[in-house]
């Protein structure tokens, strides 16, 4: 199911969450709602899924207009940070709650709990409480109870968020993996750039109420629009009104011998070593303060210290209007 | 639910502010101003304020034992706390008399005097401040008194200065409850007192004399006096507790 | 002072208080009561007028308890969950049996549901009888323990959140299949903690009863009242002894209390 959502406006008392806000996800697609806290991006999520009703604009999911509909007729599978289990059920009875609701017979609900336990790997956990669970096997059981009704849509609200980096990283793999398997519609919102990155096909980056813009993430780190993207998508160096990106410093060598025409004089202010790569602190020749990026091979080879003078090409700068 | 609310307690309160107000200031005034009532009233108010105050210094000390001290059997003592609340008021004043009136065991008799009124509102207000200071003292970050400590204060020092300043307002708050309760405290001081007018009659017993003999105005016109000295001093200290809180924060 | 000293002073202080205002005379209630056998302690607990104020007790209770649950959730409800202007105020209209003398809880009855009250014609055409009788009763006894199932629910809904119940309506549960699946559970040990709470004050209550019931013998009066009654005659075994009844039954109480307090953390566990 597509969801469109157009002309999308909330207010809570003084504060804009979402101001005239339009968003296309196909059908199908894995989407991510990007943005700083306080961007609107869980507020769109929230009008999307039916817990929280606009002051304007339209909601559609599948051609069907849902805008004024309450949450649960819209079929939405929703996944909240902090995983919002039935602590006094079991795992089974959580998963099995959409279900129950509906009244389905209880054989069909003992086999299609058994068939979501096994895709999300918590087989032989049914019985256990939520109280029993680490984080990600209660996201894992959430996203099981979620799915258990079969939604059009999947939505899940900073999913990764409470656990811990390891975990978190698991998980991003695993989820994209399940998307790969049951190709439901899925939109998740966080502020995390690397998880946009890594789990999403399409980016929609939010700040304060609007768009940014939306795109591959490819689209997003090559091609930004303004500032802001840019900034928010992947390092920055900022000079003046341009900007450069820390990879795309090259580090040619000591200014007496690699010097050229296309390279800038620059003095090693400090040179931090952060396991794979290497952050190398400069200062240019006409006092302006970069740093780049290098791997650590490229570091190896070059021998950097600090105090050294050396050639760097800086990337032609991004200028935004 | 607001039905039930109505026929509960609005309308019975409308009534009371209604019939005291009936006869206008001039009457209330007249009801409230009688000897009897008068008397009683000072009586309740000044028992009250000595009994709040004992409460103060020991339900604080009862809380500083069952929180930082290990006793034998310390759940029991704290479920035990509990007992004014659960134990039915006129059980408490047949239960004080048992010992320590007419032919109890101590040798001593409290029938009929003022110290038994304060002997009965003492066992009814216990749990207010005790309960009130638990939860903060519990709560309350150890280290700062050990910083002080380190810095060379005494112990008296440590608890003067640092715990009872941050305890004030939890005492504070008890202490309001205390004493909303004392002041319409009935079923304990009743069989103990001897509701002796001018002498140990409280203002609860006096309003229920008026009501018996059918004087309804008095009743009423009392009534509202003593309720609204207790929502006073409540309301008071309530604030006085909220202000002192935001600083310690 | 040692360190030592001081603490073994303040603890000796603290439980001597506490025993000398508590404990002993419970325990003296207990010794007297069963000091001349058992055989007196039988006839006085198989009186008629005894067993009548027990039942009648009971009774007050069985109406009382479950109209104030119910009250007390729904209002919890209303103030967590609910979009609900005067809060505060509400707030402050459960709390007033607190501040009310219980003497006065039954004047304000009356003037309502008196003869000379409010409503007084009306309920006597009717044929009515609210003071004076078992009706004035129960209204008395609800108004005194009204607020107790509210004020446990009301922080306990507060932090349970509203995360669950947002999930079940996403999984297509309705408003009633939320409340009675996923809220009701949650809360079920604040509820429960709050109706032990009314119950004891339902059955302890004397005050307001005393001045709504006209305490007729064998007709109006509640165990609390009937002790005052065998007092006021004299009667030391049979007031002790209906006394040694409702003591056992409020610390049946403060045992359900203790064991209720480690499910919720509405009190302070020790």
């Amino acid at each position: 199911m597509a969801i469109e959502a157009s002309n999308v406006t909330k207010r809570f008392g003084d504060f804009t969450a979402l101001d005239d806000v339009s968003v296309r996800v196909d059908d199908g697609a894995l989407t991510a709602l990007l943005g700083p806290s306080g961007s609107g991006k869980s507020t769109l999520l929230r009008i999307i899924a039916g817990l929280e009703t606009p002051d304007a604009g339209e909601v559609e999911i599948g051609e069907e207009i849902v805008t004024n509909a309450p949450a649960r007729t819209r079929d939405v599978g929703f996944v909240f940070q902090h995983y919002a289990p039935f602590k006094h059920m079991t795992v089974q009875g959580n998963v099995a709650f959409g279900l129950t609701v509906r009244k389905r017979p209880k054989a069909e609900i003992r086999a299609r709990v058994h068939e979501l336990l096994g895709l999300v790997r918590l087989e032989g956990l049914a019985e256990r409480y939520p109280s029993q669970l680490s984080g990600g096997q209660l996201q894992r059981m959430a996203l099981a109870r979620a799915l258990a009704v079969a939604p059009r849509v999947l939505l899940l609200d900073e999913p990764f968020g409470a656990l811990d980096a390891q975990v978190r990283g698991e998980l991003r793999e695993w989820l994209r993996r399940l998307h790969e398997e049951i190709h439901v519609t899925t939109i998740f919102v966080t502020h995390d750039q690397e998880e946009a990155m890594e789990v999403a096909e399409q980016i929609v980056v939010m700040n304060k109420g609007k768009i940014e813009q939306a795109g591959s993430p490819q689209e997003l780190y090559e091609s930004p629009r303004n500032e802001f993207v840019m900034s928010f998508i992947g390092p920055v160096n900022r000079l003046g009104d341009s900007f450069l990106r820390p990879h795309d410093i090259q580090i040619l060598g000591g200014w007496d011998f690699y010097s050229d025409d296309t390279s800038t004089e620059a003095l090693i202010e400090r040179v931090v070593h952060l396991g794979f790569e290497v952050r190398v602190e400069l200062k240019l020749h006409d006092g302006r303060e970069v740093w780049a990026q290098i791997t650590r091979e490229n570091a190896q080879q070059l021998e950097l210290e600090e105090g050294q003078i050396l050639a760097v090409r800086l990337p032609p700068p991004r200028v935004f209007a | 639910m607001g039905i039930y609310l109505s026929v509960l307690v609005l309308l019975p309160i409308a009534a009371l502010l209604a019939q005291s107000t009936k006869g206008g200031t001039a009457a209330f005034w007249r009801e409230v101003s009688n000897p009897e009532a008068v008397a009683a009233i000072k009586l309740t108010l000044a028992v009250a304020a000595i009994v709040v105050m004992i409460n103060a210094a020991f339900g604080t000390l009862i809380a500083w034992v069952l929180v930082r001290e290990e006793l034998p059997g310390k759940r029991v003592v704290n479920a035990l706390i509990d007992l004014p609340f659960a134990l039915p008021t006129v059980v408490a004043g047949v239960v004080l008399l048992a010992l320590y009136g007419k032919g109890g065991p101590v040798g001593i008799d409290i029938t009929f005097t003022r110290a038994s009124i304060g002997m009965a509102l003492l066992f009814v207000t216990l749990p207010f401040v005790v309960r009130s200071v638990q939860p903060v003292l519990l709560e309350l970050d150890l280290s700062m008194e050990e910083a002080a400590a380190s810095l060379g204060a005494s112990r008296l020092t440590v608890f003067r200065r640092i715990v009872l300043p941050a305890l004030a307002p939890a005492i504070i708050s008890g202490v309001a409850l205390s004493f909303a309760r004392a002041v319409g405290e009935f079923g304990s001081v009743v069989l103990i007192s001897g509701n002796l007018p001018f002498k140990t009659e409280v203002g609860a017993v006096y309003i229920f004399s008026q009501i018996s003999n059918e004087d309804l105005p008095a009743a009423a016109a009392v009534s509202v006096l003593l309720l609204l000295c207790a929502l006073v001093v409540l309301g008071a200290l309530t604030g006085l507790s909220h202000r002192r809180s935001r600083h310690v924060r | 002072m040692s360190a030592r000293a001081w603490r073994l002073g303040l603890r000796t202080v603290a439980l001597g208080y506490l025993a000398l205002l508590l404990l002993a005379p419970v325990a003296m209630i207990f010794y007297r009561t069963f000091e001349g056998g058992l055989a007196p302690v039988w006839s006085a607990v198989s009186a008629p007028n005894a067993v009548h104020a027990f039942w009648l007790s009971i009774e007050l209770v069985a109406i009382a308890v479950p109209l104030n649950t119910l009250f007390g959730i729904g209002i919890a409800l209303l103030l967590e969950r609910g979009n609900f202007r005067g809060r505060a105020l509400l707030g402050l209209v459960i709390d007033l049996p607190f501040a009310i003398s219980p003497v006065v809880v039954g004047l304000a009855l009356i003037l309502v549901y008196g003869q000379a009250g409010w409503f007084g014609d009306w309920l006597a055409r009717g044929g009515i009888q609210v003071i004076f009788s078992v009706p004035g009763m129960v209204l008395a006894t609800a108004f005194v323990s009204l607020p107790f199932v509210a004020r446990e629910t009301i922080p306990v809904l507060r932090e349970l959140g509203t995360d669950a119940e947002q999930a079940a309506a996403t999984l297509g549960a309705s408003a009633w299949q939320t409340f009675w699946r996923v809220t009701l559970p949650a809360i079920r040990w604040g509820v429960v903690y709050g109706v032990v709470l009314t119950t004891a004050r339902a059955l302890g209550e004397f005050g307001a009863v005393s001045v709504v019931s006209g305490r007729i013998e064998g007709q109006t009066q509640q165990l609390p009242l009937y002790v005052q009654d065998r007092f006021e005659n004299f009667d030391a075994t049979g007031a002790y002894t209906a006394a040694v009844v409702l003591a056992l039954l409020a610390l049946a109480t403060l045992v359900a209390m203790n064991l209720l307090t480690r499910r919720t953390r509405s009190r302070t566990p020790v």
